[in-house]
């Protein structure tokens, strides 16, 4: 596709979770837990309120069609703040810290006073329906020249555990929310924009790292077509593809467009009962619905079964609609017969409602009350294929295709949160932020100075190790070895099975303390890591304590004196093959002693004193 | 140069970027200024430029409420606890709402249950109740009853809303329920517990009680609320939607939400047990003071000419024996003196301790397990009504409204 010539127009919203000890507006731990540790449940109802106007915001409102009950689980680490039983304290201040940092970064402007908003979301993720959220700072710039436009400081919301039950353990994670013009006008574009933007939120070292740990939403137009939000895409190397998929969306829709419009379509809006001409039905979702809709439409045949997008039809944006009432879904005269409907039935049923050959007839199969709702949503939707793309919020599916979630949040959702007072950003504050070095600079600098290959030196800065690295290099450890034991060795132990993450940072950091000052051969790592994952939680000492036992056990000491006695044995008893191959033996000979001191003796070491013997021998 | 007014368009320039968004207000020395993207931020004025008017507000939404004809009639009397408001989106002011057609348009399901008269009889913050705006409340309350009213609810901020509950009772004798309501989180938000609240108060109000009672959340859960008799409630948490509690005994019923079924004990006084009867005068001049360890006696001075005296006294009811010659002084010269105990829990017994007996000897009341706010509105009503100090030391010692118990459970 010629993305210029379809005036492609994508920005993206990152949304990144601080590495903060305690959260944005309570005093807990940032700690994810595990749901089966939860201490307890409890459930509330969300109403939307209503606003000056009498107007609901209408983001809020579709969510509110459906009457829900939501349950929430609780654990020792969640206090009343996020029970929604005790007002918020007072901004965290060290969450603020990274947010400036990365605003900083980023070369955007901090406001002078922070204003504390509540933004509401009636979809149960806060148990308060709604989220804080504050503007920090704006107007910051990417290399490739787009703008980002916002950041914001907020809280994150509860994780859905399934259905409409939440866990409270992630709420009030303080999260920056980084907004970027839609300066993109590539797939790709977006792409590197959102790998850039995360690289330099992990060059501050204070951002939590994983899956989940890491948002984006990416919004795309083109010409003629509307702006598009898609939620939660959580895979980076997704990105390009969301996009190509939503553009191919909306290139698709406006082309039903055109041909609804040369075929003079419209939505009949009067709903036909058809319940009893599915009295004898086989199909099992017909025949328990207490009441069956159907819904005309005008000169739609064949177009609301079109693919819109892999896996995605016409008919799939109706039924995402729909299923805002509480059904299953819908079946349209475009699939039909299928799903136990026959040929039959689907005659009966367009003869009818009146339908003609060019026209498509949907059905809507449930309670007489979400029936009579669903059919309101499916006429809303086709009414909105004649004008092309609706404005809307959608999730990511699986692959990059997208569902629709709810029309576009307008400013409506925002009021002040009035238990939170401003925060002023002075110009003291402003400049005592320290700008951190960027990973990619970081990664050239440790190419420079510690001579670590290109990859190495990329592999370890973009590394989650890091801090481990830089504490191992500051304490004299040589970066090859540093570098090679976190990275190489740890995975290829993890590989092999040895649980080597159960060997916390600080032994690691006093094994490699061990080897550099020649008290451990650096050969002996693997088997030192693969000793201190084996009893980790078993023996009880500090990092030294537990490293030297583990030395004491896999490669005891070994004196120089016992290095020349062991390689003039090993020699001596090797005396002909040595005569024979020469200097030539050393290698062979290398590995036998080497096995003979079980790695408790420096390589170098072995090798220069059975050089000696040999040339000993030899001369 | 226009200086700026809530709603107006301004212009405003941070680092090379100009944005432009609604002026809210000055506060602090700073402007508060809405951006199109909702953000509120806060700039020196001297960073925005008026960029215009704003444009004329259409008019509030006026939807059309009809009430059901066929349904009892309740009344909601306002005291300025919000149990309905409303946020303008422009400029983020959060407003509330008392009229029963705004409170029926927040509240849609309410029209289920009754049709409603609206009543306005302050507009204050609970801390700022007063003894007479207690007899408004209760005059008020009599006069729904004598007009016909099925049952009245009060809207009432939580702080103080026991004490009103508790001096309504005092002063009103009556055969429909009068429920007081109220939320601990604020009305804008989608997880008030106002909507519930008022729900189940509105159930409690056209059901079959008879007397005065709070209803408020039972739990933390959105799942029922708890009815509460007016004389034997507290507020027992600062914060959390279940913070009325029962005193010393079980609630008088629950209301199951959303089905808001209302369960009354046998304890529940039932609708049409009391003929309507207000006798509403109070003698204000009466305090309570809360006693603690090394609290000089110096301060029974501030009380002095004071007709009524609640102790909140240490444990079985005792305040420091340096007390008792300036207690006796008090009491000698009319001031009727009743001890309660901060344990909130059990019953005053100054019998088992030496200071006990003397604050007897010198004619302190026993408060029995009245809860001390309790006592004090009570002390106001008795003495308002009971000029004879003796009568009116016995009706202290007397159940008149559910306020003592015969037993301790």
């Amino acid at each position: 596709m010629n993305y210029k010539e379809l005036g492609l127009k994508a920005g993206i919203e990152i949304h990144q979770q601080l590495d903060t000890a305690e959260k944005l507006f309570c005093r807990c731990p940032t700690t994810l837990r595990d749901t089966a540790d939860r201490t307890g449940e409890f459930y509330r109802y969300l109403r939307a309120t209503e606003s000056e106007l009498g107007e609901i915001d209408r983001a809020a409102e579709e969510e509110m069609k459906l009457v829900r009950k939501f349950c929430y689980y609780t654990y020792d680490t969640v206090c009343l703040a996020e029970h929604d039983e005790e007002p918020p304290a007072p901004m965290n201040p060290e969450a603020l810290d990274v947010c400036l940092t990365i605003a900083k970064m980023l070369g955007m402007t901090p406001v002078e006073q922070v204003h504390t908003m509540r933004k509401l979301v009636v979809d149960g993720s806060n148990t308060s329906g709604f989220q804080r959220t504050a503007l920090v700072a704006l107007s910051g710039s990417l290399p490739d020249g787009c703008r980002i436009e916002t950041i914001c400081l907020e809280e994150e919301a509860a994780q859905r555990v399934e259905g409409e039950t939440f866990s409270l353990d992630r709420l009030g994670i303080p999260l920056v929310e980084i907004t970027t013009a839609p300066c993109m006008h590539t797939p790709e574009a977006v792409q590197r924009v959102a790998e850039y933007i995360g690289m330099v939120l992990r060059s501050t070292g204070r951002v939590k790292r994983g899956l989940g740990t890491i948002r984006q939403d990416i919004n795309v137009s083109i010409a003629g077509g509307a702006r598009v939000e898609i939620k939660g895409v959580q895979e980076l190397d997704l990105i390009a593809e969301v996009v190509r998929r939503e553009v191919e969306r909306q290139v698709n829709l406006l082309a039903i467009r055109d041909e609804l419009v040369k075929r003079s379509a419209r939505v009949d809006h009067t709903v036909v009962d058809v319940t009893a001409l599915f009295a004898g039905t086989k199909s099992s979702i017909l025949k328990k619905a207490k009441s069956i809709l159907a819904i005309r439409l005008s000169g739609f045949a064949g177009l609301v079964g079109q693919d819109i997008q892999p896996g995605r039809r016409l008919g799939s944006e109706m039924s995402d609609y729909a299923k805002k009432c509480g059904v299953g879904g819908i079946f349209h005269t475009d699939e039909l017969p299928a799903y136990g409907v026959t040929a039959e039935e689907v005659a009966r049923l367009r003869e009818f409602v009146g339908a003609r050959d060019e026209d498509c007839v949907v059905i809507v199969a449930a309670s007489r009350e979400r029936a009579g709702c669903a059919a309101e949503q499916v006429m809303i939707r086709a009414e909105m294929a004649l004008s092309g793309v609706p404005e809307e919020t959608r999730k990511m599916l699986e692959e990059g295709s997208s569902a629709y979630m709810r029309p576009l949040p307008g400013a409506a959702r925002m009021y002040p949160e009035t238990d939170i007072f401003p925060v002023a950003i002075g110009e003291a504050l402003w400049e005592s932020i320290a700008v951190p070095e960027l990973l990619t600079d970081r990664a050239e600098r440790f190419v420079r100075e510690f001579g670590l290959d290109e990859a190495l030196a990329r592999q370890v800065a973009f590394s989650e190790r890091l801090p481990t690295f830089e504490a191992a290099v500051a304490a004299g450890v040589r970066p090859t070895i540093a570098a090679r034991t976190l990275l190489a060795t740890c995975r290829e132990l993890a590989r092999g099975g040895v649980a080597v993450d159960r060997v916390s940072e600080d032994e690691i950091l006093a094994l490699l303390s061990a080897v550099e000052a020649g008290r451990a051969a650096k050969e002996a790592i693997p088997d030192l890591l693969t000793e201190l994952a084996r009893t980790a939680g078993e023996c009880p000492g500090t990092p030294r304590e537990r490293v030297d036992a583990a030395i004491e056990k896999m490669a005891p000491a070994v004196s120089q004196a016992d290095v020349e006695s062991i390689v003039r044995r090993v020699v001596t008893e090797r005396e002909a093959f040595a005569r024979e191959k020469g200097m030539g033996a050393l290698g062979p000979l290398m590995g036998v002693v080497m096995q003979e001191v079980r790695g408790s003796v420096d390589g170098r070491v072995v090798s220069e004193t059975l050089r000696r013997e040999l040339k000993r021998l030899l001369s | 140069m226009e200086t700026p007014k809530a709603g107006d368009r301004v212009r405003y320039a941070n680092g090379g970027a100009a944005l432009t968004g609604t002026y809210i207000t000055e506060r602090d020395g700073m402007a508060v200024i809405k951006l199109e993207n909702g953000y509120n931020i806060g700039t020196s004025p001297e960073k925005i430029e008026w960029v215009g008017r704003a444009a004329p507000q259409p008019p509030a939404g006026a939807g059309v409420v009809i009430q059901d004809t066929s349904l009892p009639e309740l009344s909601i009397i306002s005291t300025g606890g919000t149990i309905a408001s409303r946020v303008d989106y422009r400029t983020g002011a959060v407003t509330s709402q008392f009229s029963a057609s705004d409170i029926l348009r927040a509240i849609p399901e309410l029209g289920d249950i009754a049709r409603y008269r609206d009543r306005q009889v302050a507009s204050i913050l609970s801390e700022n109740m007063r003894p007479a705006i207690w007899q408004e409340l209760a005059r008020a309350a009599y006069d729904e009853i004598r007009h016909g009213t099925s049952g009245v609810i009060v809207t009432h901020g939580t702080d103080t809303m026991a004490s009103s509950a508790a001096a309504v009772r005092f002063m009103l004798r009556t055969p429909v329920p009068v429920v007081f309501v109220g939320s601990q989180r604020s009305a804008d938000r989608p997880s008030s517990d106002n909507a519930m609240n008022t729900l189940c108060s509105a159930a409690v109000a056209a059901g079959n009680l008879g007397e005065v009672a709070v209803v408020m959340h039972a739990t933390t859960n959105d799942d029922r609320c708890a009815v509460h008799r007016a004389t034997r409630v507290r507020k027992m948490h600062t914060s959390r939607r279940d913070a009325f509690q029962s005193m010393g005994m079980a609630p008088l019923g629950y209301v199951d939400y959303p089905s808001l079924t209302v369960t009354l004990s046998d304890e529940a006084v039932r609708r049409g047990a009391e003929e309507p009867e207000l006798r509403d005068a109070l003698e204000e001049h009466c305090a309570l003071l809360h006693f603690h360890p090394g609290m000089p006696s110096g301060v029974l001075d501030a009380f002095e000419g004071y007709a009524g005296l609640v102790l909140a006294g240490t444990g079985l009811g005792h305040v420091s024996t340096d007390w008792i010659p300036k207690l006796r002084g008090m009491i000698d010269d009319g001031t009727t003196v009743v001890m309660t105990s901060q344990c909130l829990h059990g019953r005053v017994c100054d019998r088992v301790y030496n200071t006990g007996r003397d604050l007897l000897s010198i004619g302190v009341i026993e408060g029995e397990d009245m809860l001390p706010e309790v006592a004090l509105v009570k002390l106001m009503w008795v003495l308002g009504n009971e000029p004879d100090p003796e009568r009116a030391g016995v009706l202290m010692q007397t159940d008149l409204a559910g306020e003592i118990r015969r037993r301790s459970i």
